[in-house]
């Protein structure tokens, strides 16, 4: 699947592989329906009953639900830097478990990936560990110290997917500006992370009644959504796209949702925890519960799962952010910001969401493979005859426990650890190759 | 010598304990409180004897580790401890490993190694207590974390309260102040909800925490509203938040001008707490604080007897999920 220059990833070749009698699913390409699904050398050469294995290795899928492998547009790999917490190998392992077939990191590492340089470096090292594609965005400030910016054109060169200055908002409207102006040499989309940092100060969790309960400092909605309308407003001015990461707040989306009625070409994505989880779980003090944004109110949540379910956003990311046990096994106020996500965001929302009736499966397979691609223009998993295979397996109804002990991911920081969960990834295919079976 | 027991045998603590702790207000039950206070009440009478000292825990190792200065709190619970026989162990965050960047896990750790009966931190932190009782077999009392919960606080408070008017239902309580980073004025609301006593808020719009009202309290920025309660809780205003141009208030000067605690404020009568230290002259007027209508020294001495409360229960009955047990004094 991967356009070259922008997912990197081993040079595995493509198996020969029949997946039988699964429900195939895939809501881009209008197919459901039970049959076997051939691969020839990676690639999809067959649909229909009772297909001939020949040689092909046969994988059973019978009561499995068979999809287009999901992609991440929002993983940090904490390489280079903090191997300690995740490497490319590590993370492209826990991708490959939670049914990905192609992630984006995010560029605020120690170096930050701000010159042709570590993105090289990043590249080289993907072609040797990454066990799916992967490819990585570049910042959009020098350092993310958001006062110069990066030689966009030598990064995309160089097979930058995007740029952001995750972690942070762009500082000021002025470099916003000249990133949308300039990032259009790039050919690619521009992310943003929208905090107004005066507002969310020292915020610890959502301003609302849990906070005033619990004395952390807030960190309120508006702190996002006057950020968001800022970078939209721009955008719409200089007729550029701009890709919303992680939106927390009502007012976000609403905001977003008028901007794309007036023909703004934003996207947007939201993490499982934003759509799972409220203020309320904080009550618990659990560190695992602190990610910046905050999850927020019903209110919010609710208006999270609408844009979602209405294509106002487009998009699942798990923003996977993993942390070293001895940072996180502090009192909440000292603890750093970030869960990880990579291996629990189809069953999380399955079981949160799917199962309870809130989203069509349709849907959440649609905003975990298809939407975060497009957002990025990155190839579009699709199962179609003559495509890369790029499939996940899913048992709908295993119910597994999430173990600290059993993530491949080099952290355990999950929200969801103990707890119970609906959907079982049995098995992924990525640019042709199984790079995860279980 | 006096000797506190309970009474009846379905008062006795539950076969296999589960461990407990008092780690905030909001896990308490009004049974649980009204307990707590009578066993305060017994042991304030045992206080007025010539031997204060009480056998009850002896052999019991009580450790108090505190992060953050304090007077008051922490040579309470000291001194609670010691009217009980209790060994006690006192280890301030200075001096100490912390100073050698010692995370608060391992520094629980060692010290649950000792086997303490209980642990007593404070922790500037919020959590911090919390994370202590996850990692320790002691019983963990919080004794302040961050700007969360300082649940022995309100208890003393309650207790002043009471003994003060004789009843807590139906009570009127204003607290004046900075109620956005004070632990006292969350504790107090929530404790004050439990038995059934009525609070408002008073103080500048940006020191009411947004959403506040949901704890089950009213608000307001006027400080004439003060007048209308049976008691005034002055909290303390904090300089060092002022600081960092965080724009709270304009300046200490204006604050006290329109929200400090004068006896023109004040109804002939009305009862005035602040769990200090005062800043005589910002939030308390000093002729407030001198007043014979002021409860502040009441307060101090409260919070012995309910600290012994304290450390007795989590060794006995437990404050938490447990049914009141009446306590009887035996001669």
């Amino acid at each position: 699947m991967a356009a070259p220059s922008i997912l990197f990833g081993k040079d595995i070749p493509g198996e020969n592989l029949l997946l039988r009698g699964a429900r195939v699913l895939d809501p881009e390409a209008d197919v459901d329906g039970v049959m076997d699904v051939r691969i020839d050398a990676g690639t999809i050469a067959e649909l229909g009953a009772r297909l001939d294995p020949n040689a092909h290795r046969v994988v059973d899928g019978e009561g499995l639900l068979l999809a287009p492998a999901f992609v991440d547009p929002h993983v940090h790999l904490r390489t280079p830097g903090r191997e300690d917490e995740e490497t490319i190998a590590s993370g492209t392992q826990a991708a490959a478990a939670g049914g990905y077939c192609a992630i984006l990191a995010m560029p605020n590492t120690d170096p930050v990936v701000d010159s042709a340089a570590v993105l090289g470096s990043l590249v080289e090292a993907a072609a040797s560990d990454a066990e799916i594609p992967v490819g990585f965005l570049a910042a959009i400030s020098k350092g993310l110290e958001g006062t110069e910016l990066t030689e966009m054109g030598a990064l995309a060169d160089a097979g930058a997917a995007g740029f952001t200055d995750d972690g942070e908002p762009v500082a000021t409207p002025g470099l916003m500006r000249r990133a949308l102006q300039y990032g259009a040499v790039s050919g690619r989309p521009l992310a943003v992370h929208c905090e107004e940092t005066t507002l969310s100060r020292s915020g610890q969790m959502h301003e609302g009644a849990v906070s005033a309960e619990l004395g952390f400092a807030g960190y309120p909605s508006v702190a996002e959504s006057l950020m968001v309308e800022r970078d939209l407003s721009l955008a719409a001015y200089e007729g550029r796209p701009v890709h919303l990461l992680h939106l927390s707040a009502r007012e976000s989306v609403d905001a977003l949702r008028a901007a794309r009625t007036a023909g703004v070409g934003a996207t947007a994505e939201v993490t499982p925890h934003h759509l799972c989880l409220t203020d309320d779980a904080l009550r618990s003090l659990d560190p695992n519960l602190k990610m910046n944004p905050p999850v927020r109110s019903t209110d919010d949540r609710a208006a999270l799962l609408e844009g979602l379910r209405d294509g106002t956003i487009q998009a699942v990311a798990t923003d996977h952010a993993p942390h070293a046990r001895h940072e996180k096994d502090v009192p909440f106020e000292a603890a750093p910001f970030g869960v990880t996500g990579l291996e629990t965001a189809f069953a999380a929302l399955y079981t949160y969401l799917v199962e309870p009736g809130l989203l069509r499966l349709e849907a959440l397979l649609q905003r975990m493979s298809a939407g975060p691609a497009a957002a990025y223009g990155l190839p579009v998993p699709r199962i179609a005859v003559g495509e890369r295979a790029n499939l996940v397996l899913l048992d709908t109804r295993a119910g597994w426990r999430v173990d600290e002990g059993a993530f491949r991911s080099r952290s355990a920081n999950s929200w969801l650890l103990g707890r119970h969960l609906t959907g079982k990834v049995r098995m992924t295919v990525a640019a042709g190759a199984t790079v995860f079976e279980a | 010598m006096a000797e506190i027991r309970v009474m009846r045998d379905d008062l006795l603590p539950p076969p296999s304990l589960e461990r407990r702790h008092l780690l905030s207000i909001a896990d308490l039950t009004r049974a649980d409180v009204e307990r707590l206070l009578g066993t305060a009440r017994n042991f304030s009478r045992s206080l007025e004897r010539e031997m204060k000292k009480l056998p009850t825990l002896r052999g019991r190792l009580v450790v108090n580790v505190f992060f953050e200065s304090s007077t008051r709190t922490s040579s309470s619970f000291e001194l609670a401890a010691k009217r009980l026989s209790a060994d006690t162990m006192s280890i301030k965050a200075s001096g100490s490993a912390v100073d050698k960047g010692e995370s608060l896990k391992d520094t629980a750790l060692t010290l649950g190694a000792y086997d303490p009966d209980i642990i007593v931190i404070r922790h500037p932190q919020i959590g911090g207590a919390h994370l202590v009782a996850g990692v320790t077999g002691a019983h963990v009392v919080n004794a302040g974390d961050g700007k969360h919960q300082h649940p022995t606080q309100a208890l003393l408070d309650l207790y002043t309260l009471q003994e003060e008017f004789g009843r807590l239902e139906g009570l009127h309580v204003a607290i004046v102040g900075d109620v956005l980073h004070s632990r006292v004025a969350r504790s107090l609301v929530q404790a004050l909800d439990i038995v059934g006593a009525r609070t408002t808020l008073v103080g500048p719009p940006t020191l009411l925490p947004r959403g506040i009202e949901a704890m089950g309290c009213a608000t307001s920025t006027e400080i004439a509203t003060i007048a209308a309660a049976d008691v005034v809780y002055v909290l303390r205003m904090q300089r060092e938040r002022m600081l960092e141009g965080a724009n709270y208030v304009p300046s200490l000067r204006e604050y006290s001008e329109r929200w400090g605690v004068t006896p023109e404020r004040l109804r002939p009568g009305q009862k005035v707490m602040h769990p200090g230290p005062m800043n005589r002259g910002v939030e308390i007027d000093a002729r407030v604080a001198d007043a014979t209508d002021a409860l502040i020294e009441t307060q101090v001495r409260a919070g012995l007897v309910t600290r012994m409360a304290v450390l007795y229960d989590l060794l006995t009955s437990g404050p938490v999920g447990v049914k009141a047990a009446a306590l009887t004094e035996v001669a």
